[in-house]
């Protein structure tokens, strides 16, 4: 592996190093975000850091380092963005859900009552709100 | 012809899109490869009736490109947003909340194309969805103004995403 990756020209290994260290970065940066956020709902934004922006730019990167050395387009990686795209809201709608609803039937103050406006501990299964 | 289609490819947006995730996976267009992938991904286009899922339709594709740069730019843009308030040393003075955003969009799929959209761009977490009133309901971490955010997402998304879906 390290033969082949010696044989990358200059000028596609700088900006692929430049991309994989600030999708690194980002995601180093999110997970500080989530050391350092107070609440859940502030949390639940700092990994996506890593799962939008970070992401890519590592997808980027081996998108640029394989095409070159195969000297032919690769875009696998072009499918995980895809489905990262795609998968990631359904994880982060549940987390935020599961959350709301522990919170409203705890009594917080924090977040916002359902819209009917009662103020009724939600019962499962008959809130109003649902996820599409 | 009409009915012809209907049985043989009853979603041909989706037949496409499995054609062409086989062939990114396969890495080849030789023949037997689209072959194989067009009868793998017209089978499974097929099995999807079962499914009942909800109807739909898209129209101007080109309008879904100048979407996708949009959300491309915004992405680029929250991204350093919220790096920037995650390095601010003590964080102070920041203000994070829930907005609840009217909506005029019903068709399904836009409203899944748009939770996606919220979901990439750092900052915004789709929370709820209330179908009864069209309402979503957004956690925001940087929460200025509220009223900024409903049109930002009516009018960079929804506006699009209507033109796209309905």
């Amino acid at each position: 592996m390290n033969n082949h990756l010696a044989d990358l020209p200059a000028w596609a290994a700088v900006p692929a190093a430049l991309l994989l260290l600030a999708g690194a970065g980002l995601t180093l940066i999110g997970t500080v975000g989530l050391l350092r956020f107070g609440s859940f709902y502030q949390r639940v934004h700092a990994p996506t850091l890593g799962s939008t922006l970070g992401i890519g730019c590592i997808l980027l990167a081996s998108m640029l380092i394989f095409s070159v050395l195969e000297s032919r387009a690769i875009l696998h990686e072009l499918l995980i963005t895809a489905l990262m795209v795609v998968t990631t809201p359904i994880t982060l709608m549940l987390l935020a859900r599961a959350a709301l609803y522990r919170d409203r039937s705890e009594g917080s103050d924090e977040v916002p009552p359902p819209p009917s406006g009662s103020t009724t501990v939600p019962k499962p299964g008959a809130s109003d709100e649902a996820g599409v | 012809m009409r009915r012809l289609m209907r049985r043989w490819l009853p979603y041909p947006l989706m037949t496409a899109t499995l054609l062409a995730v086989w062939l990114l996976l396969n890495e080849s267009m030789a023949p037997g490869t689209v072959i194989l992938g067009g009868l793998l991904s017209l089978a499974t286009a097929a099995t999807l009736g079962v499914l009942d899922l909800p109807g739909g339709r898209f129209r101007r594709p080109w309008a879904a490109l100048s979407l996708l740069g949009v959300v491309l730019v915004d992405i680029l843009r929250s991204n350093w947003a919220v790096a920037k308030i995650i390095l601010r040393p003590g964080g102070g003075g920041r203000v994070s909340g829930f907005v609840r955003i009217p909506l005029d969009l019903r068709a399904p799929y836009g409203l899944a194309t748009l939770a996606c959209i919220v979901t990439a761009t750092p900052g915004t977490v789709w929370v709820a969805y209330d179908r009864r009133r069209n309402t979503i309901l957004l956690h925001i971490l940087d929460l200025v103004d509220e009223q900024e955010w409903i049109d930002t997402i009516k009018g960079r998304y929804e506006t699009r995403l209507m033109e796209l879906f309905e």
